[in-house]
């Protein structure tokens, strides 16, 4: 689309219907972007950890440390929803669950399962289970 | 021809890294779960397996490329203005090409 494209823009968030197949679409996004953001961190912390003994043990206190950990609950988050919506499109590129309910449904699943994964972490870091 | 090939090409090395990275990323997870290195050694053994070595730096490179196709569409999406919307293309494309290369140091630092 040209960007002096004269066609009317409906930008009005408002009137704009988001069903579950395009809320996916925004937080498949948003989480690859995130992700992303997450990459020169990962790369730091294995060339910390890897480069000897007091590397480790500081990669070890950072990881521990609560600005990290809620980093971590984020990554944790777009990881499983990214995922998760990854294998959604593979499906659906093949054809699988391509009808409007199926395709409702699995988007819903989606967006659920992974707030769910950082929900079932929680407990578990909680002593629930 | 290779301009409309363009569009395809980033489709397919989408689905091939994303595919990769999925498998690494459980096959990781399980690893580090099941048998998190206690010492710096057990762990730099482990990344230094010529196996996993390379199946680490295959990551990266799947990774990066992903990245590329990924962030280069949201960047179409968002950046309008051509000029600046090359050199914003630019500076990503040399920022993966960094990362790479500082994966790939870390990565030979421990490699057999």
């Amino acid at each position: 689309m040209r960007s002096d494209d004269p066609r009317p823009v409906a930008l009005n968030l408002l009137r704009i219907r988001f069903p579950a197949p395009a809320v996916l679409s925004i937080l498949h996004r948003i989480a690859g972007l995130l992700l992303f953001l997450g990459v020169p961190l990962a790369v730091y912390l294995m060339e910390l950890s890897l480069s000897g003994p007091a590397g480790f043990a500081r990669a070890e206190a950072l990881l521990a440390a609560p600005a990290l950990r809620f980093a971590g609950l984020v990554i944790l988050w777009a990881f499983s929803h990214h995922l998760l919506a990854g294998v959604r499109h593979l499906l659906l590129d093949l054809d699988i669950g391509i009808s409007k309910a199926a395709a409702h449904a699995s988007a819903w699943f989606v967006n659920l399962a992974a707030a769910g994964v950082v929900v079932a972490y929680l407990g578990y870091l909680g002593g629930l289970w | 021809m290779s301009a409309r090939n363009h569009g395809l090409r980033g489709w397919v090395l989408q689905r091939l890294t994303a595919l990769y990275l999925a498998l690494f990323l459980l096959y990781l997870l399980v690893h580090l779960s099941v048998s998190a290195p206690a010492t710096v050694a057990e762990w730099r053994a482990w990344v230094g397996d010529p196996l996993v070595n390379g199946a680490w730096a295959v990551f990266f490179a799947a990774l990066l490329m992903h990245a590329w196709v990924g962030v280069r569409d949201v960047i179409l999406d968002y950046v309008r203005p051509a000029g600046l919307r090359l050199i914003v293309l630019f500076a990503l494309g040399l920022y993966l090409l960094a990362l790479g290369y500082w994966a790939l140091v870390v990565l030979l630092a421990v490699a057999p």
